[in-house]
C-alpha cells in the first residue's frame, strides 16, 4: 500500500472515533474542509449590480443627499457612502478633481476656462467587489459578502481596527465615530431585498444610475451593458467590481 | 507489575494539552457567536440586522397608488425620468399614514437650479439656464409646471429642431445674436430642410463685420486684425460660432 493511502485510511479511521468528530465540529474546522457554505449557496442566488452612466450625470448631488437620509449617514463631510466627483481635464493633460462636501449641495459654478479641455461628473460608491480586499483583511469576519454578492458590515462584531478602510482601493469606507465601526454602502440591502431600488438610484433624475442583476436579461442593467461600452474602476487590481461604468474616461481612478 | 509506564514528562505534557484543548473548546463556546459560520465566515444573524433597517424613501410605485393623476401628467413630460421623492423628499412616513407627515413642496428657484443652473461639466444638451439671464425676478413655477416643465410658449423657430445648438448658443457670448444674423433660411426649409438648406457665412470678412479692427461695433467685442489673424484659416476652423469662447 502506498504511504499516501495509508495516511488517508488512518485519518478516516481517526474521524470514525466519536470524540475526534466532536472536536473538529466544535472548532468549526469542518466548514473549512467543506470549502465554506458560501459557494454552495451562491449558485442559485441573485447577483446585484449597479450601472453608472457617466455621460448622464449632471452633478446635482441628489443621490448623496438621499443616501445620507436613507442610511442615517453623518451629515459632516468625509462620511460618505456615495459621493460625486467633478473631473476637469486640462489642456496640459492634468486632471483636476474636486468634490465639495461630496457634491451633496451640487457643485459651485466654474469659469469656462480655456485651460479646461473637458469636464464631467463621476458618481462613486462601494464597488461591491466580487473579490473584495476589505473582506479578505478583516481579522474577525465582521465584513463579509452575502450570498447575493453584496458586501456588508456587522456593526456588532466589528472591532473598529480600520484595516478594511485601508485595504479598500476605492476609498469607499469610513469609520463611523458614533459606533466606532467601519461603515460603507450596502447597495441599500434592506431596500433591494424588498424589490425597491437603492435610494440613490430612486432619486437620480437622469437615470445616470441603474440598478439590476448580473446574468438576468430582464434587467435595465442588461440593456445598459448592451448599449454602452462598459468599464470598471481600477480593473488592474483584479477586484471584479460590480459597479459598472459606461463611457468612463481613462483619467478616472 | 507493569511492563511499561508513561514517562513522567509525557504525562505532565498530556495533562497540559488536555487542559488547553478543554479551555479552547469552552472559550470558543463562550465567544463565537451562535450563527457564526452558518453561511460563511461571518455571523449569519448580521444580515437580519441589516435587513431590519427602516425605509425612508417609499419608491415611486407607492406614490402612484394615490397620486395617479400627477404620475400620469409627469409620465408624458420631460420630467418622466424623475421620481416624486427626488423633489418632494423622502416620504415613507407619509405613505404609511397620509395625514401624518406631508412631503415638502420645493419653493423658489434654488431646487430647480440644482439641476438646471449652467455648469460647464454638465452633459451637452442637458437643459440649463444662466440664472442671472433667465427671468431673474420670476420663480420657475410661474412659467413651468414642474410636473410638465415644457415652457408654455412655442419653441423658437430654429431651436425647435436645432435644440442643442440653440442651448449652446444661449450660454455663449453669442447668446444675443439671432440665427438670422448669420444664416438666411427660406421658409421652405421648414417643410423640406435638406432640399432648402440655409446659407452659412463663407468669408472671414463676415465675422469681421463685428470683430475687425475697424468694425463699427461695440468696443467690448474682441477685435482682431482681419488680414493676418489666424493665417490661412477661416474663423470657424478655430472658433465654434455657436460657442466662440470654447477652445
Amino acid at each position: 500500500m502506498a504511504p499516501v493511502e495509508q495516511r488517508r485510511g488512518f485519518l478516516a479511521r481517526l474521524m470514525a472515533l466519536p470524540w475526534v468528530a466532536f472536536l473538529v465540529s466544535t472548532l468549526g474546522a469542518d466548514r473549512l474542509f467543506a470549502g465554506g457554505g458560501q459557494s454552495a449557496s451562491e449558485g442559485g442566488e441573485r447577483k446585484f449590480a449597479m450601472g453608472v452612466q457617466v455621460d448622464r450625470c449632471i452633478g446635482c448631488g441628489l443621490c448623496v443627499d438621499a443616501c445620507k437620509t436613507e442610511n442615517d449617514v453623518l451629515r459632516e463631510p468625509f462620511f460618505f457612502r456615495t459621493w460625486v466627483e467633478r473631473y476637469q481635464l486640462g489642456s496640459d493633460g492634468e486632471a483636476h478633481v474636486d468634490s465639495p462636501r461630496g457634491g451633496i449641495n451640487g457643485f459651485p459654478a466654474t469659469e469656462d476656462s480655456p485651460d479646461v479641455m473637458r469636464s464631467f461628473f463621476v458618481p462613486k460608491l462601494c464597488n461591491q467587489c466580487d473579490k473584495p480586499p476589505c473582506v479578505q483583511v478583516c481579522p474577525v469576519g465582521a465584513t463579509y459578502k452575502t450570498p447575493d454578492g453584496v458586501i456588508l458590515v456587522d456593526h456588532e462584531y466589528c472591532i473598529g481596527c480600520r484595516y478594511c478602510i485601508q485595504a479598500c482601493p476605492y476609498g469607499a469606507r469610513y469609520l463611523d465615530p458614533r459606533t466606532k465601526t467601519a461603515d460603507k454602502c450596502t447597495f441599500c440591502y434592506h431596500r433591494i431585498k424588498q424589490d425597491l431600488l437603492p435610494a440613490c438610484v430612486e432619486v437620480c433624475p437622469t437615470q445616470a444610475r441603474i440598478f439590476g442583476e448580473l446574468g438576468t436579461r430582464s434587467s435595465p442593467l442588461h440593456r445598459m451593458k448592451r448599449m454602452n461600452s462598459i468599464q470598471v474602476l481600477k480593473p488592474e487590481l483584479n477586484t471584479s467590481p460590480k459597479v459598472l461604468y459606461s463611457n468612463l474616461d481613462g483619467e478616472v481612478r | 507489575m507493569r511492563i511499561w509506564k508513561f514517562p513522567d514528562q509525557v504525562v505532565r505534557l498530556a495533562v497540559l494539552v488536555t487542559i488547553a484543548v478543554v479551555a479552547l473548546i469552552v472559550v470558543r463556546q463562550m465567544f463565537v457567536p451562535e450563527s457564526f459560520g452558518e453561511i460563511g465566515h461571518y455571523r449569519a444573524d448580521s444580515i437580519d440586522t441589516v435587513l431590519a433597517q427602516g425605509i425612508q424613501f417609499a419608491g415611486m410605485q407607492a406614490c402612484g397608488d394615490c397620486h395617479d393623476d400627477m404620475v400620469a401628467i409627469k409620465a408624458g413630460s420631460y420630467h418622466r425620468g424623475l421620481t416624486c421623492e427626488g423633489c418632494h423628499g423622502p416620504s415613507a412616513v407619509h405613505v404609511d399614514d397620509p395625514s401624518e407627515a406631508l412631503p415638502t413642496i420645493p419653493t423658489g428657484r434654488k431646487p430647480c437650479l440644482r439641476c438646471h443652473d449652467y455648469l460647464p461639466s454638465r452633459p451637452t444638451g442637458f437643459p440649463q439656464i444662466i440664472e442671472a439671464l433667465h427671468n431673474p425676478m420670476e420663480t420657475c413655477v410661474d412659467c413651468h409646471d414642474p410636473h410638465d416643465p415644457t415652457p408654455p410658449e412655442v419653441p423658437e423657430t430654429c431651436g425647435a429642431c436645432h435644440a442643442a445648438i440653440a442651448r449652446t448658443k444661449a450660454v455663449s457670448h453669442h447668446w444675443s445674436l439671432d440665427c438670422e444674423t448669420c444664416h438666411v433660411a427660406q421658409i421652405e426649409h421648414r417643410q423640406q430642410p435638406r432640399a432648402n438648406l440655409p446659407t452659412k457665412p463663407t468669408q472671414r470678412e463676415f465675422c469681421g463685420q463685428c470683430h475687425a479692427d475697424d468694425a463699427d461695433s461695440s468696443s467690448s467685442i474682441p477685435r482682431v486684425e482681419l488680414a493676418t489673424h489666424g493665417g490661412r484659416y477661416i474663423c470657424w476652423q478655430c472658433h465654434y460660432p455657436h460657442y466662440p469662447e470654447g477652445r
